[in-house]
């Protein structure tokens, strides 16, 4: 019996083997498009509506379509994938004719400049990271200041002298905020006590795990913080739903006016203002080089400077303390403060 | 005799054959259903994955993607064996990946002797991380499936603490790694057109063949396997069983600690923020899907690994993003109630079968209706561990009322 079965395996095995092998020869980069088709655009983990960081990539794209006229595809990375994954992504929509080719987030690092090299004629966009590429545009922010102004605020606006921070996963590019932002609490009201804390060690779960967000939330606000800035991609949407529970109590947002998107709507009086990435200027600037025929290239940093990041104030809650986010503006800019990167 | 032979073998035939014809057949029309249920056609889509899927460097690809997942079902398979849950395969691979790669990127010996040094703290590693679930079990009676959960999250904390600049690792843009490891003791790949595979995959084939050997063909394999069909009859046959499940549990995670290994010494050369994390769960269902047999599994990491890079065509192509993951689900569910139905199919048409005979004999007639018997080559437990091709061998030794049966079976099966 046990032979039968096996002969079973063997002959399936067989079987699997030799239609693999009649199928081996055209290689699937041999039946791609060449015309342009447009923008290829592939989110981090959150995708497209994750009301923070995708979405400002989202809308450079949306501005694009609209105002350039381009067509964009759109495509989402999942948990848990790995380079092999990111690099066929990057490679389908090069390979169909789209340029450029944007990854958003630094997890396409790695990825985007090393398909770039397989597409010479391509310009490839990574946002967060650097270009090692000729053809790799790398669109790096200032986070770390940005998140020094909230900082300001929190500390001008805290009743309780406490205050706190959620970072989606503990790695370099999130330490930036919290660094930026501890650095803004303290230079403003040094007996201010700041409480810091990661959803993840090391796993990008923590860009969207909102329920995770929240219960870390509840438990900062219990024990009498009243500010908390998240920096956590889709998360985030988790904490300050929880926020908004508590009178008093007041969220910052991240990346985009979080205060301005429909998915946080109800709970938009509790957000106080965001650390605002104008990614979508950047994607933009990008897409309209291509357009033009004239292909930005290497690194590009925007900074508070540049006004490549900056501080809303949408909702007015920070109005009373303008003065204040000017001052701090104004030192950054000139070189008076300096931000550190990390914590 | 003559007669029950054919007629056992015919129904085994039958079986080995129903079971993935059935499965198959139902994940397609369920998959089918709930590709047209999102509105979109669901043919188009299964001749995308046939169209993408068969390229070629789709076929390197797959193969690259398989052989940390088949690694690591075997690694679980090992468990599974012998009725041991080790959940815990994604702990201890990434444990032993990455203090790998530690001492990968801090050595400098001859190519060939590194790698070996590499591979062997990968498995030292493993087998100790998965050791501690062990012991525990045997010493404290703690059950493996809550320490090997808990030993994943510490392991996770573990490898955040130590991937720190101040501490093992160095920083890349955003992320932190490992110190690379040197050219030399990376491991060799395979020249394919128009992408390598990986060399790594002579270590999944040469622990596929070392799983078949050793839990199919030494006494401590079936000292293993009769461990897992009961532990009460093992140790009053002399048999250990505290010492077999430290043993299963350190072998377990000797082979977790290999799942790193193809990302390691083919591709990211060292452990970084980036690493994979997931794989020792993808390995329980794939097991699960290969019935933990050595060739099965082989090829459900294929399947599984067709499945990935086909899913993300068919996003390409316009379809939910989630429907891959759908069908994974729905393929698992359908192997394993497809195997059940017909093991009791099969198992009922045996006992009519044996009793028909018994009674013929006139002697104990009427007692095959109630004494199962262990169907030859038949899936293993319901629902659980034990696989195809598990000879009618230990069965349960305690069971008296059917060694008559156990008895003409076995010159039938041998």
């Amino acid at each position: 019996m046990r032979r039968v079965t096996k002969l079973a395996a063997a002959v399936t095995a067989t079987a699997a083997l030799a239609l693999t092998a009649t199928a081996c020869g055209e290689s699937s980069t041999e039946s791609g498009g060449k015309k342009n088709k447009g923008v290829g655009l592939a989110f981090d983990v959150g995708g497209r509506d994750d009301h923070s960081f995708n979405e400002a990539a989202a809308r450079g794209t949306d501005k694009a379509e609209k105002e350039l006229g381009v067509k964009t595809k759109e495509m989402t990375a999942g948990n848990n994938e790995t380079e092999e994954t990111r690099e066929q992504r990057l490679t389908s929509l090069a390979k169909a004719g789209y340029n450029p080719v944007i990854g958003v987030g630094f997890n396409y690092g790695k990825s985007v400049n090393k398909v770039a090299k397989e597409f010479p004629d391509t310009t490839f966009g990574v946002v967060d990271e650097q270009s090692h590429a000729k053809n790799v545009v790398g669109m790096t922010f200032a986070e770390n200041e940005a998140s020094y102004l909230v900082g300001v605020a929190a500390a001008k606006k805290t009743k309780t002298d406490k205050v706190s921070f959620i970072g989606g996963v503990d790695n370099a590019l999130i330490q930036k905020f919290e660094a930026g932002y501890v650095k803004g609490v303290k230079d403003t009201n040094p007996k201010i006590k700041v409480e810091v804390d990661y959803l993840y060690k090391e796993s990008d779960k923590g860009f969207n795990d909102p329920a995770r967000a929240k219960s870390m939330a509840k438990g900062m606000l219990a024990r009498g913080n009243d500010v908390i800035y998240t920096a956590a991609g889709q998360s985030g949407a988790g904490s300050i739903e929880e926020v908004s529970k508590k009178k008093g109590a007041w969220a910052i947002g991240v990346d985009s006016d979080q205060y301005r998107q429909k998915g946080l709507e109800k709970y938009k009086d509790a957000i106080l203002t965001s650390s605002v990435k104008n990614v979508d200027v950047a994607v933009y600037e990008l897409i309209k080089s291509v357009k033009d025929g004239k292909p930005l290239t290497g690194n590009q940093t925007f900074s508070l400077k540049e006004k490549g990041v900056s501080v809303a104030t949408s909702g007015g809650f920070i109005d009373d303390i303008k003065d204040d986010i000017d001052k701090a503006t104004e030192k950054i800019v000139s070189g008076e403060v300096k931000v550190p990167t990390r914590p | 005799m003559s007669r029950l032979r054919d007629k056992f073998s015919a129904q085994a035939v039958l079986q080995a054959l129903a079971a993935p014809m059935l499965a198959l057949l139902t994940a397609f029309v369920l998959s089918s259903a709930v590709i047209a249920a999102t509105g979109e056609d669901p043919f188009h889509a299964f001749y995308v994955m046939i169209d993408f899927g068969s390229k070629s460097d789709s076929q390197v690809w797959i193969v690259n993607k398989a052989i940390p997942y088949y690694l690591s079902a075997a690694a679980v398979a090992i468990g599974f064996r012998m009725n041991l849950f080790n959940i815990g395969v994604d702990g201890q691979y990434r444990v032993a990946a990455f203090f790998a790669a530690v001492v990968g990127g801090a050595l400098a010996l001859p190519g060939v002797l590194q790698i070996g040094v590499i591979i062997l703290v990968a498995m030292a590693v493993g087998a100790l991380w998965a050791g501690i679930a062990g012991v525990l079990k045997t010493t404290r009676g703690v059950s493996e499936v809550i320490t090997t959960i808990m030993l994943n999250s510490i392991a996770g904390s573990l490898i955040g603490y130590f991937l720190s600049e101040d501490k093992l690792a160095v920083k890349d843009g955003n992320l932190f790694h490992t110190p690379t490891i040197p050219e030399a003791a990376r491991f060799f790949l395979i020249p394919t057109t128009p992408d390598p595979i990986y060399g790594t995959v002579i270590i999944a084939v040469v622990i596929g063949l070392a799983y078949w050997f050793v839990l199919g063909r030494t006494r401590f394999g079936f000292d293993l396997r009769a461990v897992g069909r009961s532990e009460s009859a093992a140790s009053a046959s002399g048999v250990s069983v505290r010492r077999m499940v430290v043993t299963s549990m350190v072998l377990s995670g000797a082979v977790a600690g290999l799942v790193g290994m193809p990302t390691l010494l083919n591709k990211s050369f060292s452990y970084g923020t980036d690493f994979p994390t997931g794989v020792g769960f993808t390995g329980i269902a794939i097991a699960l899907l290969g019935r933990n047999h050595p060739i099965g599994m082989a090829l459900a990491a294929l399947l599984w690994g067709f499945l990935e890079r086909t899913g993300l065509q068919l996003e390409f192509e316009g379809y939910a993003q989630e429907i891959v993951g759908v069908m994974q689900g729905i393929i698992v569910l359908c192997v394993v109630i497809a195997y059940e139905i017909v093991r009791r199919v099969v198992l009922r048409r045996q006992q009519s079968a044996v009793g028909a005979e018994l009674s013929a004999q006139g002697g104990q007639g009427g007692q095959g209706g109630q004494s199962a018997p262990r169907e030859p080559g038949g899936p293993g437990d319901p629902g659980g561990p034990g696989g195809p091709g598990e000879p009618g061998g230990p069965g349960e030794p305690g069971d008296k009322s059917a060694e008559s049966t156990q008895a003409k079976k076995a010159g039938t099966t041998a």
